[in-house]
Formats: structure tokens, sequence, C-alpha cells
């Protein structure tokens, strides 16, 4: 029998989270070159509507994990259910989207099953023999290819955006659906979550703007900030950040871009001083073009900017400034 | 409240990092520093203290150069420290490092463990959570606040895109800290006087090695990211980039 492959995706209150259709594509390409089944599962309270979507894709077998106790989401809940079922339907390969909720809970069930999660991974290869999965290490400097050891299962988190959601094969008719239900008994679960909320009303919609310069840690000081205020105001565009400057009370918390803060795809992407954490990248990456200034040649935000500048912010952007100033008049 | 506060060194945010010879790890001859978010567990660690007392205790393994963060978290206010000491705690997994502070503290019994959300070097984003399933704890991650009150402490985790749940939960428990949860205090003169007399407790591997096992993942090959883009390199001075820059913004991008 052929090993299995096995995609959770996510569902939170009831509804699918996309990515997982990145999970999806991710499964199907290692299912191709590996020659072993796909499946895929969905756990909660009441999720067989989700587990009914995920049976259109291209997929052997589809679970609806059922607990009473998954809803609210508790990292307790989720790995003592999945470590039951995964016992009973081994999988070789496990596969999740790299979200806040699976890296709250998946490093505990893969220690309970004592095994190892590979994270935030951004892709595979599959080479004599051999099945290693790349990951960015020291904030996006290096990739590494990491191996696995042991008897599995193997789990692997892909980062959001490292597969397209929309090259998920459709199947031909829909995968046979098997509900499988669990009781959690009284004390495992021990946190109780509250509702989920947003802080603040957000003034501003970044979402909307054409043009972004944004600010990151190269800024230096707090009276920096005037320095790009002056080139977005020069562009007649908005002015964002990266997390430490929203973190230091420098900018409000609405001008934050990145997967705690705002995603935004505009016309123009300007970092200034921003290295370039993936936490940061999946915020911005769909800029149409992006432009940053760092002083530092190998700073992870020129893998993917349209125009580079190695330099002192300092000093390019004043005349910049000006230049567009005279362009403009 | 007995704390404990995981703090790893890893190599400075600006610092050039070279690959060794065989390709499977960074040259170690750069600076090291304090990982971001441990440094905010730490000073959130000292704020618990100050407000219901107890104590403070900084824990890393690293090779002996990790004791300088030691010394910082002492210095800032920390109690006392354990340093698991030796080279070989650099190439361990996330489960591996778990266990073998796991080990460390065996005979200890703190009411809360923070360690950061994730090391800047390896970004497992795993350690934490690896620790409260050895122990038995529960635990919460990407921490803004805690709140402690009769049954635990109400925990507010971070979301997705701007997102945000309180969390109560019973203590003893692990939290993996946020940056940005506090703002961070400086060591001051006396601070890092009075450190040189707190204790520092040396751990061996051979002590916690009979808790640890094969590192169940390994780095085959490391190296600089493949470009996923044609990226044009603009330079010259200043003056003579800004023209470029502005000659594209008008005639390529055409958003002036
Ligand atoms: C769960 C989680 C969620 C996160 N969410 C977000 C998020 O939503 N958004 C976000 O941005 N980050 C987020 N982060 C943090 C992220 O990992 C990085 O730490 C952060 O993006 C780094 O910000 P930075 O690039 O401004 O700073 P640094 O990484 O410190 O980079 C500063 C850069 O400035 C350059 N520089 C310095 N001086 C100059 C100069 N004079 N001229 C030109 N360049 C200069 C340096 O070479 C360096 O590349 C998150 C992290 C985690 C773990
Ligand atoms: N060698 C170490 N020594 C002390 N703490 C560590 C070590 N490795 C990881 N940690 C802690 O675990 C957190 C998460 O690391 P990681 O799982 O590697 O992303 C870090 O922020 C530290 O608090």
């Amino acid at each position: 029998m052929a090993d299995t492959i096995l995609v959770i995706v996510e569902q939170r209150e009831g509804k699918l989270n996309r990515t997982s259709w990145e999970t999806i594509a991710a499964g199907q390409a290692l299912a191709a070159d590996l020659g072993w089944s796909l499946e895929a599962a969905v756990a909660g309270a009441n999720v067989s509507s989700i587990a009914n979507e995920v049976a259109q894709k291209k997929v052997a077998r589809v679970y609806d994990i059922e607990a009473a106790k998954l809803e609210p989401y508790t990292p307790d809940g989720f790995a003592h259910v999945l470590k039951a079922f995964l016992e009973q339907h081994p999988a070789k390969l496990v596969l999740m989207p790299h979200t806040y909720q699976v890296r709250d809970f998946v490093p505990k069930l893969a220690t309970a099953m004592k095994t190892t999660a590979i994270t935030d991974a951004v892709g595979y290869r599959y080479d004599g023999g051999k099945l290693l999965f790349t990951r960015q290490m020291f904030q996006g400097k290096f990739s590494a290819d990491v191996s696995f050891a042991g008897l599995g299962p193997c789990f692997v988190t892909f980062q959001n955006g490292s597969f397209r959601g929309d090259k998920a094969e459709a199947g031909g008719a829909a995968a046979p659906v098997e509900k499988v239900s669990f009781d959690i008994p009284d004390g495992v679960v021990r946190n109780h979550p509250q509702e989920i909320f947003k802080e603040a009303k957000q003034a501003v919609d970044l979402t909307q703007a054409e043009i972004i310069v944004s600010v990151g840690r190269g800024i230096k000081e707090q009276k920096n900030i005037e320095l790009a205020k002056q080139l977005a105001e020069a562009l007649g565009g908005e002015l964002a950040a990266s997390r430490p400057i929203c973190d230091n009370g420098w900018l409000p918390m609405d001008r934050q871009i990145g997967s705690s803060g705002q995603t935004v795809a505009p016309k123009l992407y300007l970092a200034l001083g921003i290295s370039g954490a993936i936490q940061h990248i999946v915020g911005m990456k769909g800029a149409r073009n992006i432009i940053a200034i760092n002083k530092d040649s190998e700073a992870p935000i020129f893998e993917i900017s349209d125009y580079a500048v190695v330099g002192n912010l300092f000093d390019i952007v004043p005349p910049l400034i000006e230049e567009i100033k005279k362009a403009k008049a | 409240m007995k704390i404990l506060v995981c703090m790893k060194q890893v190599p400075q945010k600006d610092a050039p990092l070279k690959l060794n010879e065989a390709g499977t790890w960074i040259r170690e001859d750069v600076s090291y520093e304090v990982n971001e978010p441990d440094a905010f567990a730490l000073e959130e660690a000292l704020r618990q203290k100050e407000k219901h007392s107890g104590e403070v205790v900084a824990i890393t393994a690293g090779p002996t150069r990790a004791s300088q963060v030691l010394r910082e978290a002492l210095a800032k206010g920390a109690d006392r420290a354990i340093h698991l000491e030796d080279n070989g705690f650099v190439g361990l997994d996330a489960y591996n490092t778990a266990r073998a502070i796991a080990a460390a503290i065996k005979d200890e019994k703190f009411d809360l463990i923070f360690t950061g959300l994730q090391s800047d070097d390896y970004g497992y984003a795993q350690t934490g959570v690896i620790l409260a399933q050895i122990l038995g704890l529960p635990h919460a991650t990407i921490i803004m606040q805690i709140e402690k009150n009769d049954s635990g402490v109400r925990v507010k985790r971070e979301l997705e895109a701007g997102f945000f749940q309180f969390v109560d939960m019973p203590l003893p428990a692990v939290l993996t800290i946020q940056s940005g949860i506090n703002k961070l205090r400086y060591a001051t003169l006396i601070g890092i006087k009075q450190a040189k007399t707190k204790p520092l407790r040396k751990v061996t591997m051979a002590e916690v090695q009979s808790a640890m096992g094969i590192n169940l993942q390994k780095i085959e090959k490391m190296y600089i990211p493949e470009k996923s883009k044609n990226t044009q390199f603009i330079d010259g001075p200043p003056g003579e980039i800004a023209k470029k820059l502005v000659e594209k913004l008008k005639n390529e991008l055409r958003v002036i």
C-alpha cells in the first residue's frame, strides 16, 4: 500500500482559511512526485460543510473530524483529537499551513507523538530518494534544506504563499467524506479562550493606497520618521512601517504592514531600511513594484525587489525628495 | 511568582553572516546579542515580579559566549541564572533544546515559564510549546499582555491581521512572548555590579544527555536564497541614484 500524505486544512469558527488551498496544492505536488496517496482532513465542531468543500479537490478521501469541544479552538483540544485520529489513521507526512493557529498546537502534537514538525517550509526537493524541505533561517538571510529522521509522522507547515492556492486541482467527482467523531474527556482542555476582537478602529485603509512609503528600523530614531513622511507626501502616497516602528509607538499600529498588520498590494511599495523578514514580506509582496533602499546588499528585501538601492537612506532620500518635487513641478 | 525565562544568544541583527565551508551553518566569528523577543520576555518577568514578588531565573543553552545574555539578565534584575554550557547546544532541534532545558530545571517548580515566540537564527517557533508538552503544562503563544488573577492568568494572544484574543488559563503555564509586549529597561551601573555576585549555575551536556535523543530534523545544506525577481540595482552617488529613481518612477512605473 502506498504511503499517505494527509493535509489538515484550517478552519476558524467554522470558516475555511483560504491558505489551506495552498497546502492542498503542496500535497498534490508531493503526492505526484512521491507516488503516495493524498488525503485531507478538517477538525472542528460541525465542520462537515468544510469537509464537503475540500472533497471537490483531487484527493483520495476527506476526513471530517468532529468533537464538540474543538470549538472554540484550544491547543489542548486540537492536539488531543489529532493525535487520536493519527493513531487510527497513520500518515507518513502531515501537511498544514503555517498559520498562528497551527504554530500554536503543532509542536505540542508532534511532541506528544514523539516526532517533529518542520515549520514554515517554503518548498521541498525530492532527489536521490531523499525528501528535503526548504525553510528560511536567520530571518530570511539563508535557506536550508532540512531532512527528517525518526518514525514519523513528519509534520510540515508551509509558509503563506509558498504554493499557489489556485493551482489546487479539482477532482473528477467529489472525494468520499468520512466522519470520525471523538470525545474529549474533561480536564484535557485547560485554556478558556474569549471572543476574538480587533483592537482599534482602522483610521487608515492602506489596502486602497496606490503608493506606499514604508519605514523600518533603519530609520533609527523617531524624529527621522519625518523624512519618510516628506517622501510619502512628495509622491502623494501613504506612510507605513514594519512592526518594530509601531511597537516603539513611532507610528500608530494601523500603519503596520505584515502578518500581524495589514496586507497591501499598491502600485508602488518603497521600503526604507526594512530587512525583509518573512512576516513583513507576506504583507506587501503583492505590490506591483517594489523599490528597496537598504545599506546591506544581502538584505532579504532585495530578493523580492524590482529596483534595489544599496546605500544609506539618509544620503539618498533627501535628494530623492528634491528630484520628485522637480519632476512634479 | 517564580518565573523562568528562556533566553537565546543569536547573531546581531546587522552582523554580516557567512556560511561555513560545509555549508551547514554560519561561521561563528560574528557579534551576538539576545534574541529579541527573549529580551521582552525577561522584561515581562521582571515586571510581574515587581507586581507580585517572587523570583526571576534566566536560562540559556549555548557555548561559553552565551553567558553574556545571562549576565545581562542578572544586571537587569534577574535573581539567578542557569547556563547549559556546551558548543553542542547550538546544533539541536527544538525538541532536544526543550528536553535539555526541562532536564536542567527538573528539581524546580516555576509558576510561569517564558520563552520568546521565535528565535532569529533557527526560527522554529517551537521550543516553548514543546517545553510545555514535556512538562505537562498548558501553554499560550504570541503573548502581548499578562494579568494574574485568582484562578491563574489572563493573557492576550496576538492573532493574524490585527486580531487579538484573551485566554484564561491556570498556573503553572508556559507562555511564548511577542516583541513589543512592553518597553525594555536598561541595566543600571548598580545592577551590573550586583550581577557579579548573583548565582549562575552551570550545567554540562553530560548532565542532561540522558533526557535527550537524536535530532529529528537535520540541516543538510544552507545557501543564499534564490532571487524570485529580476532585480535592477541602481547605483552611483546619491544625487545620481535619486535622478535614476525618478526616471523609473516617471517612465517605467508611471507613478509621477
Ligand atoms: C509572529 C510574528 C509576527 C510578526 N508580524 C510582523 C508584521 O506584521 N510586520 C512586520 O514588519 N514584522 C513582523 N514581525 C517581525 C519581523 O520578524 C521582523 O522582526 C521585522 O519585520 C523587522 O523589522 P525591520 O525590517 O524594520 O528591522 P530590521 O530587521 O532590524 O532591519 C533593519 C534594516 O535596516 C537596514 N538599515 C539600517 N540602517 C540603514 C540606513 N541608514 N540606510 C538604509 N538601510 C539601513 C539594515 O541593513 C536592516 O536590513 C513578526 C514576527 C513574528 C515572529
Ligand atoms: N538554546 C536556547 N537557550 C535558551 N532558550 C532557547 C534556546 N533555543 C530556543 N530558546 C527559547 O525558545 C524560543 C523559541 O525558539 P525557537 O523554537 O528556536 O524559535 C526562543 O525565543 C527562546 O526563548
